[in-house]
């Protein structure tokens, strides 16, 4: 191969290649590099919005579910509750209703009681007057009749011999 | 010690940068003897009739630099496109057209310029007097005989090339920032081709060797030398003017951009870089005699090698193609075109790919380097 002058290539590569160099760099390679990198962020950031906004609506999603979710645990709570809230009710009405009845059954059965004894006693009473003005219209009526007396005298003697 | 990721990945990535040139290194010898062999036949036979092919001169003048852009030859002319020369003698500035040689390149024609005779001899321009004292093995290496030639500076065919790819790219890549200034939403055109490119070197080159922190100071350096190399590799592929020149296959170029790796590397190099060189982790210190040269020479070899790997690839994937165009006119027949065609195609076709892959390895393991040198390491 033709070794021609050395300094010559050497000295204009040199000097080509810096200038080259400087100007690419200032005019080609800034701007290139920046336009690439700006859009690879803008393309990035695009693509985190993206991402972002799709876990949003993953969130709202999944707050939908959770406020629905908490509503029919609500819902079925409240009837729960309200179950719960009739069977007592029910129940203490029930419970109220017996011992009220029961109350009533006892004041009931304290006034029969008293009803009977005053009853009793009145009965007692009319039958002492009655018992006693028939005794005493019976005697006056035996009192005038002395055979019948005899009779009499003489029926309950013989009871007493039959005992 | 523990072989960390960035160890393996960059043994993996030598090797397979490595095998494009191991695996074609065997034809390009064959060919080239093929093609000396069938020269000296052929000389043997038709030597005093006309100047026989040579193919080693044809291929070396098409991987090498010239003066002059050449385009065709018409009606038995050659046609070309001159470029400056620009000397700095020992009086001065001389700046003149490469057509004053008039196709000269043996030094047969002493052209005066300013009171300096000059002539041209293989691409290297000399003071005629001193250029006759030459020993014929000084010609040889010429170019590095700085006593018997002014100093060159010349806009010569690579130069030429690479000034015209840095405006093609200069004025691609503003076309796409102007793009994104007025369409801000997803790229289109032009901007929607390159930026698949731009955030490949981002995410799979910058980001995983220097790491999240840092890359971003380092993007400009890497995007700049991937697109270069690749398209100054695509532009050697094109056969015809006005491209067609080797330029990444030229070891002054590649000297060059290896050269501005090191340095980034070398600036960019934090106290645990330095450590490791003056002081490596887990060796003892009576080994620092040792060590100190091993790892300073360590430095210098990853650049070395960056220089040397996309040279020999670019300049073999060159020779290959140029050894092939040849056999036709080896063997003087048309018969041979539809082979070496076939071959040819396939070759350029090897070489696309060879050409997005050396600039990507180039851009890697320059990423590779310099993220060594801004590593934060943990205790090892």
């Amino acid at each position: 191969m033709n070794f021609t002058a050395p300094e010559s290539l050497i000295f204009w590569t040199t000097i080509i290649f810096f200038v080259f160099f400087l100007l690419l760099r200032k005019f080609a390679w800034k701007p290139i590099l920046g336009a690439v990198k700006g859009r690879e962020e803008s393309i990035n950031n695009a693509l985190a919005s993206a991402e972002s906004a799709r876990r949003e609506m993953q969130n709202l999603t999944a707050d939908n579910e959770r406020i629905l979710q908490e509503a029919r645990m609500e819902r079925d709570n409240m009837l729960k509750e309200a179950r719960e809230m009739k069977e007592k009710m029910v129940a203490d009405s029930k419970k109220e209703a017996q011992i009220q009845g029961e109350r009533m059954i006892s004041q009931a059965k304290i006034a029969i009681e008293a009803e009977k004894n005053a009853a009793m006693a009145e009965l007692k009473s009319q039958v002492s007057t009655l018992s006693l003005s028939i005794a005493e219209k019976l005697l006056k009526d035996e009192l005038s009749n002395k055979e019948a007396q005899a009779k009499l005298i003489e029926n309950m003697l013989g009871d007493v011999k039959l005992n | 010690m523990v072989f960390s990721n960035k160890h393996v990945q960059f043994l993996l990535v030598a090797l397979v940068a490595s095998i494009p040139y191991f695996g074609f290194a065997n034809p390009v010898v064959d060919s080239l003897s093929i093609a000396n062999e069938a020269v000296v036949e052929h000389q043997a036979e038709a030597a005093p009739v006309k100047k026989p092919f040579d193919a080693t001169e044809l291929i070396n003048s098409h991987i090498g630099d010239s003066h002059e852009f050449h385009i065709a030859d018409w009606g038995g002319h050659p046609v070309s496109f001159y470029l400056p020369v620009i000397l700095w003698t020992n009086t001065g500035l001389e700046i003149f057209s490469s057509e004053r040689f008039h196709h000269d390149n043996e030094a047969k024609h002493a052209i005066d310029v300013n009171g300096h005779k000059l002539v041209r001899s293989n691409e290297v321009i000399y003071y005629a007097d001193k250029f006759d004292k030459l020993t014929v093995e000084e010609r040889k290496n010429g170019a590095f005989e700085f006593d018997a030639r002014p100093l060159n500076f010349s806009i010569t065919k690579n130069v030429f090339s690479m000034f015209m790819s840095a405006i093609i790219m200069f004025l691609l890549f503003l076309a796409v920032a102007r793009s994104y200034k007025k369409n801000q939403l997803a790229p289109k055109g032009i901007a929607g081709f390159l930026e698949p490119l731009v955030t490949f070197v981002r995410d799979d080159i910058a980001r995983p060797n220097i790491g999240e922190k840092k890359y971003e100071k380092y993007m400009p350096y890497l995007l700049t030398i991937f697109f270069f190399i690749w398209i100054n590799n695509l532009i050697g592929l094109i056969p015809f003017f006005p491209f067609s020149s080797n330029l990444t296959g030229n070891i002054y170029f590649t000297f060059v951009m290896a050269l501005i790796t090191f340095i980034i590397t070398t600036l960019s190099g934090n106290k645990d870089y330095w450590g490791h060189i003056f002081n490596t982790p887990g060796v003892p210190f009576w080994l620092a005699p040792i060590m100190i040269p091993v790892e300073l020479i360590g430095m210098l070899t990853k650049p070395f090698a960056l220089m040397i790997r996309l040279f020999a690839n670019i300049t073999a994937g060159h020779i290959i193609i140029l050894s092939l165009v040849s056999l036709i006119f080896i063997f003087e027949t048309v018969a041979v075109s539809p082979i070496s065609g076939a071959f040819v195609l396939f070759m350029s076709v090897l070489e696309m790919l060879v050409a997005a892959l050396q600039a990507y390895v180039f851009t890697l393991l320059s990423a590779l380097f310099i993220g060594q040198a801004v590593a934060e390491h943990d205790h090892h």
